[in-house]
């Protein structure tokens, strides 16, 4: 499997956030997207995601133009702002995404991730009762509960400590691994270069490294 | 959809309990109408059924009707009982049956009446035999139930008609014996003991050698001139054909002692009187009901937009525009259903609790658990309100964009 990005740019409000992108990422590679506040990683992360479409340029998993049943199918993403269900509980969260994704649950997934993560004593923990750093874990277990191919992740780090962060950083990798997904962190935290080999710089919309 | 509706509702408990509480309210008031206004035309339908006309002192016809047939109100007064020979005597009139009133056992009334009681009101012994000499006395099912008197045992009755009047003024010197026990009708017998329109007269010092009909007196058993004539209270009329609509009536108004008072008229009164409280009633339950939805449907407005975010993810997760667009249809739906099934228990039980309060309302007949149709279609009203008040809440989710809304992820 095979995500392109072939020339893609895009502007919002007549600003160029994105100029002439084009990468390529493989199944099982992992990748961190580098950039300061407004560099345009945010906006080429919905673009790869199919949430946002380019004015010029495309997008593909494996020659096919990225559409919902695409994303549905084969993204786990990690919001920045981590976007849980507060009314349901940590285990809910899971099971409606793999519902959601394939009509049924997989308790033995869910129950390995959540042992995998660290947070099985708060399955029936509701959202506001997590600690940031276990919403944090909880929103990436939701992501890798549906099996993704490809798992992207926003900022994962952006509201942990340095010691934290590395964790957590290590822990996308392994379980993307585990899984056999590609990985793509979307991030403005240098100290994350050492737990993924490939770095994608961006500056001003443009990949500078 | 549905378990994600519940887990919303239960997140906001406060206000979920509050549209319920406005929306059970409602719902509680148009169900206590719809029983009480059915199980009243019942029970009055019932009581009145078989008896054209009554016959009583002048005063209220509303009052004559509500003493003699539903007994519970106090009689106009008494009424010769020439008067019985004077209606009998038309040819229309199919049954005339007497009716004695004065005294109470427990507050149950003793009737005093003939065998044509029994025939109008069809009942039927379950234990013992009709009475048939004088101080002889059957019992309503109901009051058997509530005195646990049986055949054989003696009670005496009390002046007046109530529970509460007389009580004071018992009759120790006249005795009845009970003679029968009626099976239970579900009407107005149920509460009555009835005895012969003799045994009333005895046991109030009354000669009884009037013969009825006789238009004369007997005035050897008179003792002075405050000596007590035999009286009637009323009389239950059943016309043989239609023509004695058109007489009865007019001739009984003629007499200067006598009314006429026609029960379908007077209950028709009676329940126009009521029916234009409940309506006022029932204009304020649905007004409430209203209320409920309006209520519903702010806080469902504040929730679409807070929750935007939420219904993004679904949709990103792989929910269709129908799911998102149930999932807040169903949050107002389940609202008002739960708010109209408490509402409907709450009704039930309100009547359930007064008729164990009031012993009364029992008596009359009320019914606590008895679920009418009309009851169907006022939960169905309700649970309707709450969907339309969701409707534009969850239209507006159903026309969210999440990839604009998801875009910054």
């Amino acid at each position: 499997m095979m995500l392109t990005v072939r020339n893609l740019s895009k502007a919002y409000a007549g600003r160029q956030v994105l100029l002439d992108i084009s990468l390529t990422l493989r199944s099982g590679e992992k990748m961190l997207l580098l950039g300061p506040s407004g560099s345009g990683k945010s906006t080429l992360l919905a673009c790869l995601c199919g949430l946002a479409q380019p004015d010029t340029g495309k997008v593909t998993l494996d020659d096919a133009p990225i559409n919902d049943a695409i994303r549905r199918r084969h993204f786990g993403i990690v919001f920045q702002t981590l976007r849980l269900v507060s009314a349901l509980s940590l285990s809910a969260n899971l099971v409606l995404a793999q519902k959601l994704q394939t009509g049924r649950s997989d308790p033995a997934l869910i129950a390995h991730l959540l042992e995998r993560l660290g947070i099985a004593g708060r399955a029936n923990a509701r959202p506001h009762q997590l600690s940031q750093g276990e919403a944090q874990r909880a929103a990436i277990a939701r992501a890798l509960a549906v099996r993704p191919a490809i798992l992207v992740a926003d900022e994962p780090t952006s509201a942990l400590d340095q010691t934290n962060a590395a964790i957590v950083a290590r822990l996308l990798a392994d379980l993307a691994d585990e899984a056999g997904a590609a990985l793509i962190i979307a991030t403005h935290d240098e100290r994350l270069r050492p737990h993924v080999p490939r770095t994608l710089t961006l500056a001003e919309g443009r990949i500078a490294a | 959809m549905i378990s994600l509706a519940l887990a919303y509702l239960r997140d906001r408990p406060l206000t979920s309990l509050l549209n319920m509480v406005l929306l059970g309210i409602a719902v509680a008031m148009l169900v206590l109408l719809l029983q009480l206004g059915t199980q009243a035309n019942t029970r009055l339908a019932r009581d009145t059924a078989g008896i054209d006309l009554v016959v009583g002192a002048k005063g209220s016809p509303l009052q004559l009707i509500l003493s003699s047939v539903l007994h519970v109100d106090q009689p106009t007064g008494n009424i010769p009982i020439q008067a019985r020979a004077l209606v009998e005597r038309d040819p229309a009139v199919a049954r005339v049956v007497p009716l004695a009133l004065g005294d109470n056992f427990r507050g149950y009334r003793i009737v005093g009446t003939d065998a044509g009681f029994a025939q109008l009101y069809r009942t039927r012994l379950a234990e013992g035999r009709a009475f048939a000499a004088p101080m002889e006395a059957v019992l309503g099912a109901e009051v058997a139930r509530a005195t646990g008197a049986r055949p054989g045992q003696k009670f005496t009755g009390s002046h007046g008609l109530g529970s509460e009047d007389g009580q004071d003024q018992g009759h120790d010197h006249a005795p009845f014996v009970t003679v029968g026990i009626m099976a239970p009708t579900g009407g107005v017998a149920d509460r009555l003991i009835l005895t012969s329109v003799e045994s009333v007269w005895q046991v109030h010092g009354i000669e009884a050698n009037h013969e009825e009909g006789a238009g004369e007196h007997d005035h050897e058993h008179e003792t002075g001139p405050d000596a007590l004539e035999p009286e009637l209270t009323a009389l239950l009329v059943t016309y043989g054909n239609a023509a004695g609509a058109l007489r009865v009536p007019a001739m009984v108004n003629r007499q200067s002692a006598l009314q006429a008072a026609v029960p379908a008229t007077e209950m028709a009164r009676l329940l126009d009187l009521a029916g234009a409280s409940f309506d006022a009633i029932r204009v304020f339950g649905w007004l409430l009901a209203a209320m409920g939805g309006l209520a519903i449907f702010v806080a469902l407005v504040g929730i679409a937009r807070a929750r935007e975010g939420d219904l993004a993810l679904l949709r990103v997760m792989g929910a269709t525009r129908g799911q998102v667009f149930g999932t807040v249809m169903l949050e107002g739906m389940l609202t008002a259903l739960a708010g109209a099934v408490t509402g409907w228990i709450a009704a039930h039980g309100l009547i359930m609790a007064a008729r164990q309060t009031y012993p009364t309302l029992a008596e009359l007949g009320l019914v606590p658990w008895q679920p009418l149709p009309a009851e169907l279609a006022v939960l169905a009203g309700v649970v309707g309100i709450g969907a339309l008040a969701a409707l534009l809440p969850a239209l507006t989710v159903y026309r969210l964009d999440p990839a604009q809304i998801l875009a910054r992820i």
